[in-house]
């Protein structure tokens, strides 16, 4: 094949051009301008793809992005393979490899085809009724089949290594569509000087322009060709800075206030696309007006075998032969209810091809297009239906019948044969983005369509979405809409009026199925191409007593394919309308959903994949870390170093070196990722009061302790050690994972419930770094670094916190433990942290000086019993069940949580309380989140006591250790309880959660 | 994407706040002496409302200032914003929406 | 005792043909009222006001205004700074936190500046919404910045320390492709 089905010239593709490309393995030509589908039907093919349920063969029958039967893959390597492309908009390139898709062995002989044939026993809701029972099998054998059998494309197998991107955009007037409307829309705001975006999905803008044939019968705009005046205006709007022109980008949602997602596609059209640049760019446009010049899509009719290769939109068929040169068959046979398919006959006529007839289901046409049919001598019927049609892998034949005054169908069939059949049903207005921004759509019978009516947001509508068709008053249409949003944006409102000739409008449109003889054909008549929906479906549904519209679409799955019913709701609802015998626009309407053609994930993510994917925060002595060979894990955002296996280690044994470095000598900790917030106000001891249970007037200047924050609903929120620095000074600290709710709540409280308290709250989490040394040995490390602190036991006991200074910089010292040793944490701005936490471990290193990880820090803290907010905690834990109502502040009027802390239920004595477990073989350690029950092997239903909160081998204790929630807990020390292991159920007996020092000696070491 | 007007910064878009709950809860000032009905309504119960909503956001990634907006949950249009402690614009709140 | 206070290490970022990092300066966070304002901005050399978004600068210092009782103070040095203004504010209800540490500045210029940054940031960047010397802390993709624009095509960006890897790095893919 060639591709030489084209005419001699005219068109927008380029001739001296030629470029390759293959489908399914054979190679082909077509030129640079083509589309993978009109490339396709120069060479001859129309058979293109497989039908979703029946596997009929299917060719290409739209031109646009309403295409639902021309699914292609587009496949450039294992990883760059597209599937679901519609061939219509897919860019032909030198070199471009694309594949049919849910075909097997091959397109033109495929084996599943066969369900064509089992249809009558596949009608709609066919699963829903047939695969009930048994219910194990639907996961295991039937969805796997159906799957199988019933599909799109297929995955690319290898991740998508491509690049992509976003951008957020303002402008005065956003333009969707450039097509006539848009092109004028945009001119006239851009002229007053508003910032415009005019964006459209196809490769040129231009819109239904494009297809419009140029020379002698070319339309005129303001006395010249259209196809000149095209050239100017992109011209005039490329020239002005304050415009930005975006082809082969979609607008796919709208969104609440204006918010209008754009999908530009950047590289799928290039054969060799710069390696630098995004495949794809997501723009969020936030516009202070939009015009919507979105167009409208041709209406299909519905009969009898109207799915077969061969048959176009009329309009589809005019734009391949107007656009890119292409005479898509030999023979043609027009059935329309609309004038424009007149103007689709002549076009072809004129491009050589044969017009066998041309069939109208109206009663009469005499409009001018008809008019200029006839005097071209076309034959033209009206009063005609079409009854059935004939060709395995492509139409041949047609059959035609009269249609009576009664509506009736007359006997008596006329065989026509041809290669083409053209069809038109009118226009629908796309309303998608119309609809999605929420404004209301009417009703419109002379267009039989809905059409926008009242606006929600700041957005007009122009051209033939709105139902406007004829060129001079889409134009006319477009101006005063792109004038009234650059007025309302906030510019001078002057409505400009391009001077145009009237022409022809579009007159005529038909919703539902073709007239049919009584007696059915046998033949499916199609309403949704890509979900394979027949008349038959619709019909079985209301037989089955559905009536809302929503619940038919979802019974028939009528609209819900990839192209959102563009070419089919409008059917669906006509032949609904007259099965119930209700007007349409009492059936209702779908609702129009985002994307309005399918959008690639990977323009969702963005710049957010791989190391961009999130923030990784990492502290000041993170590169210390890696290069002493940390192993690191992910807390919230932070990457800490978990532990530090030395050569080869397992994770247990550096964790048990680690612990019993601390014990018997000293252990160097980051502890920088704490949260940290400076509160400082004359009220600050009194916010504190309120904030926290504890009682604070009593904290010294220079002492800490430790604050519990709970709730309004009395449960713990957070947790840390708290400093008194001056009279009107704390520094609060908090988990890592809390620090940014914490302030969140503390800011609330501030800003809303106490405007009468002076107190300001600073985060201050990443100011410092924090170096914890804890240890026996802690104390002899530090003495020889700090200065201006006399840190021996008597001078700075537990719980204090002095300023001084530490290797020539500002340090807070804190005495604080939460390993039970006697410890420190210095606190130094961040930017010093790298090189006070060297100079610290290179005076330890006669101590033994050793660092540990976060796991050590687990173990090392649930020896003595502290909890860990969101381990010990999960938002149902009181301080007393956790074991700390010693904090709370008692002679305190109120503070948050108090009054719930007040509630009968939260004192019951059945509360899960904390307690610690040793399980009776000291070698077991049980799982983190395990049941704790009563008894031994308990049948089902088992009503556990509680769980496993914390489990770890002690390497001090030298056996496993457990901090559990158990109801009851602290009345049942030295009880037998079970847990649940992998082996079964084992022993544990109920003990103290302090399991180390109990007494508390070390810390004072 | 909402547009939120926040009144010491204007317009922003809605990734920098973050919605606060229904406005005009205060905490109650006897807290510990409440009913616990009183106490449980406070805590819990919340309107859902159809049509005006009083309701409180944060310029979080902003100025950082909570403040009270009426928004109609049809529409997802602002009516009013206004400053903590400042009362609802009344005749806005009562208003229904036709629907 | 080894002095090491001289060299401040801040975090790493990579940089690109927009990007730079600055180096380490001074910075406070003063939170009061007017009167708290009015002082320090007289202290400071500054004629600062509560007027959110907007920035002051005189020689090398800087405020810029982040919230009504909210200035963010640069200054090539934090004990200067705080020297300055301790006795000035001695007497008024206000919380001065130094925050040099806290966070890092880079800077982005070039004619695709603004639109490097709308990669990650929605405000609207156009030179008449947000002229120079406006400043407000906003969003960068996932991470939360200062951004105060300083020229007609330059833009300071103030980002806690944790956070300045992923902003530039961000940056840099965005301006990657600003070109196509």
């Amino acid at each position: 094949m060639n591709g030489a089905l084209r005419v001699d010239a005219g068109g927008r593709i380029n001739r001296a051009r030629p470029l390759r490309f293959t489908f399914d393995g054979h190679e082909l030509t077509g030129f640079e301008g083509d589309t993978l589908a009109s490339a396709l039907l120069a060479n001859g093919v129309h058979l293109v793809g497989r039908s979703f349920k029946y596997h009929r063969p299917r060719g290409i029958l739209a031109a646009g992005s309403e295409e639902p039967n021309a699914l292609v893959a587009v496949r450039r390597d294992d990883a760059r393979y597209t599937p679901n492309l519609r061939a219509t908009q897919v860019e032909l390139y030198d070199g471009l490899e694309a594949h049919s898709q849910n075909r097997w062995p091959s397109l033109s002989f495929d084996i599943g085809a066969v369900n064509d044939l089992l249809s009558p026993f596949i009608p709609a809701g066919f699963y829903y009724k047939t695969f009930m029972w048994p219910r194990s099998a639907w996961k295991s054998l039937y969805e796997p089949r159906i799957r199988a059998a019933a599909g799109l494309g297929e995955s690319p197998t290898q991740a998508d290594p491509d690049r992509y991107s976003n951008r957020y955009v303002h402008c005065d007037v956003l333009v969707v569509g450039a097509g006539p409307a848009g092109l004028a829309a945009a001119s006239a705001a851009a002229d007053v000087g508003a910032r415009v975006i005019l964006c459209d999905e196809q490769s040129e803008l231009g819109g239904s322009l494009l297809g419009e044939p140029d020379g002698a019968r070319a339309p005129q705009i303001e006395g010249e060709r259209a196809s000149a005046w095209l050239t100017q205006t992109i011209d005039t709007l490329t020239r002005n800075p304050r415009v930005s022109l975006l082809p082969r980008t979609t607008a796919f949602g709208y969104f609440p206030h204006n918010l209008v997602g754009l999908n530009q596609r950047l590289t799928d059209h290039l054969a060799n696309p710069h390696p630098d640049s995004p495949r794809e760019r997501q723009w969020q446009v936030r516009a202070q007006e939009v015009v919507l010049a979105t167009g409208a899509i041709e209406r299909p009719l519905v009969f009898p075998g109207n799915d077969r290769p061969g048959i176009l939109l009329a309009a589809a068929a005019r734009t391949y032969v107007n656009r890119y040169g292409v005479i898509p068959g030999s023979r043609a046979v027009v059935i329309t209810a609309c004038d424009e398919a007149y103007r689709a006959a002549l076009d072809l006529h004129d491009a050589g091809v044969f017009i066998a007839t041309i069939a109208d289901v109206r009663a009469q046409a005499y409009g001018p297009l008809a008019e200029r049919a006839r005097r071209a001598g076309l034959p033209v019927q009206t009063l005609t239906t079409l009854v059935g049609t004939s060709g395995r892998l492509r139409v041949n034949a047609v059959q035609l019948a009269r249609i009576g005054d009664d509506g009736k169908v007359i006997d008596g069939v006329q065989t026509m044969p041809c290669d083409l059949v053209l069809m038109s049903g009118g226009f629908t207005p796309s309303v998608h983005l119309f609809s999605q921004s929420r404004g209301k759509l009417a009703w419109d019978d002379k267009a039989q369509s809905f059409v926008p009516a009242q606006s929600a947001e700041r957005v007009r509508s122009a051209g033939s979405c709105r139902g406007t068709f004829a060129l001079a008053a889409v134009l006319e249409d477009g101006a005063s809409a792109g004038s009234a949003a650059a007025g309302d944006a906030g510019f001078a409102n002057t409505a400009r009026r391009p001077a145009v000739p009237a022409a022809d409008p579009a007159i005529g449109a038909y919703a539902g199925a073709l007239p049919q003889p009584g007696e059915s054909t046998g033949h499916k008549a199609f309403i949704d191409w890509q979900n394979d929906v027949t008349t038959r479906d619709l019909a079985l549904a209301t037989r089955e007593g559905f009536r809302s519209i929503e619940h038919i679409k979802r019974y028939t799955t009528t609209g819900m394919a990839t192209d959102q019913g563009k070419t089919s709701n409008l059917n669906a609802l006509g032949f609904v309308s007259r099965q119930l015998d209700k007007p349409i626009p009492e059936v209702g309407l779908t609702t129009f959903r985002m994307p309005y053609t399918p959008v690639t994930f990977g323009a969702f993510a963005g710049f957010a994949r791989g190391d961009l994917f999130d923030p990784t925060r990492t502290t000041p002595t993170h590169d210390w870390a890696a290069r002493n060979g940390a192993v690191f894990e992910d807390v919230s955002l932070w990457k800490r170093a978990r532990y530090f296996p030395r050569n080869g280690e397992a994770m247990h044994a550096a964790v048990a070196r680690e612990c019993l470095a601390v014990r018997k000598g000293c252990g160097i900790f980051d502890a920088s990722t704490l949260g940290k917030i400076e509160v400082v106000g004359k009220d600050a001891v009194t916010f504190m009061n309120r904030m926290y249970v504890n009682a604070w007037t009593s904290l010294a200047v220079g002492r800490s302790r430790y604050g519990v924050l709970l709730r309004d609903d009395g449960f713990i929120y957070d947790d840390g050690v708290v400093a008194r620095t001056a009279e009107d000074r704390f520094h609060v600290t908090t988990t890592t994972g809390g620090a940014a709710r914490v302030l969140a709540m503390m800011e609330d409280f501030v800003q809303t419930e106490w405007p009468d308290l002076s107190v300001w709250l600073t985060s201050t989490t990443e100011q410092w770094a924090v170096i914890a040394v804890q240890g026996p040995h802690a104390r002899r490390v530090l003495e020889g670094l700090v200065e201006g602190i006399d840190i021996s036991a008597q001078a700075m006991p537990h719980m204090s916190v002095a300023p001084g200074r530490i290797c020539g910089v500002p340090m807070l010292l804190f005495r604080v433990s939460f390993t039970g040793e006697l410890g420190f944490e210095v606190n130094v701005p961040a930017d010093f942290g790298l090189a006070v936490w060297e100079a610290i471990h290179a005076a330890g290193q006669q101590h033994g000086i050793t660092p540990y990880g976060t796991e050590a820090m687990h173990v090392l803290r649930a020896e003595k019993g502290y909890i860990i907010v969101g381990q010990e905690t999960d938002g149902t834990v009181t301080p007393d069940d956790a074991g700390l109502a010693w904090a709370i502040g008692k002679s305190k009027p109120d503070f948050v949580g108090k009054r719930s802390l007040q509630r009968p239920a939260m004192a019951a004595a059945d509360r899960k309380q904390l307690v610690g477990l040793f399980t009776a073989d000291s070698q077991v350690v049980l799982d983190e989140g395990t049941q704790v029950m009563l008894e031994r092997d308990q049948r089902p239903p088992v009503r556990p006591l509680g769980h496993v909160t914390s489990s770890y081998y002690s390497p001090v204790l030298s056996r496993s250790i457990a901090l559990a929630l158990v109801a009851g807990g602290r009345a049942r020390m030295g009880e037998a309880l079970y847990v649940s292991t992998p082996n079964g159920d084992v022993p544990v007996q109920v003990t103290s959660p302090v399991f180390y020092d109990s007494e508390g000696a070390r810390l004072n070491g | 994407m909402l547009l939120i007007e926040c009144p010491y910064c204007g317009e922003r878009p809605e990734l920098e706040f973050v919605y606060g709950g229904q406005a005009h809860i205060a905490r109650p000032q006897n807290a510990p002496d409440l009913s616990a009905q009183a106490w449980s309504d406070y805590l819990y119960q919340r309107d859902n409302t159809k049509g005006i909503h009083a309701e409180r956001w944060r310029h979080t990634h902003g100025c950082g200032r909570f403040f009270n907006a009426l928004r109609d949950t049809t529409t997802d249009h602002f009516i009013a914003i206004y400053k903590v402690g400042e009362a609802a614009p009344a005749a806005l709140k009562t208003r229904k929406v036709a629907l | 005792m080894a002095e090491l206070s001289a060299a401040r290490a801040s975090p790493r970022i990579t940089a690109c043909g927009l990007l730079r990092a600055l180096p380490p300066i001074g910075r406070y966070v003063l939170r009061g009222g007017p009167l708290v304002m009015a002082a320090a901005g007289s202290a400071l050399g500054l004629a600062i006001s509560p007027t959110v978004c907007r920035s002051w600068v005189n020689m090398n210092r800087a405020a810029l205004c982040l919230g009504p009782d909210e200035h963010l103070l640069l200054g090539p040095d934090a004990l200067e700074i705080a020297g300055v203004l301790e006795p000035a504010l001695r007497d008024l209800p206000h919380s001065l936190v130094d925050v040099s540490h806290r966070q890092t500045a880079l800077e982005i210029s070039g004619p695709h500046a603004a639109v490097a940054l709308n990669a990650g940031c929605p405000l609207d960047l156009d030179r008449a919404a947000f002229p120079i010397g406006m400043c407000t802390r906003t969003v960068l993709a996932k991470a939360e910045i200062v951004l105060w624009r300083t020229g007609e095509d330059l833009f300071h960006i103030e980002v806690w320390r944790s956070f300045a890897a992923y902003v530039s790095r961000f940056l840099d893919e965005a301006a990657r492709e600003v070109a196509f």
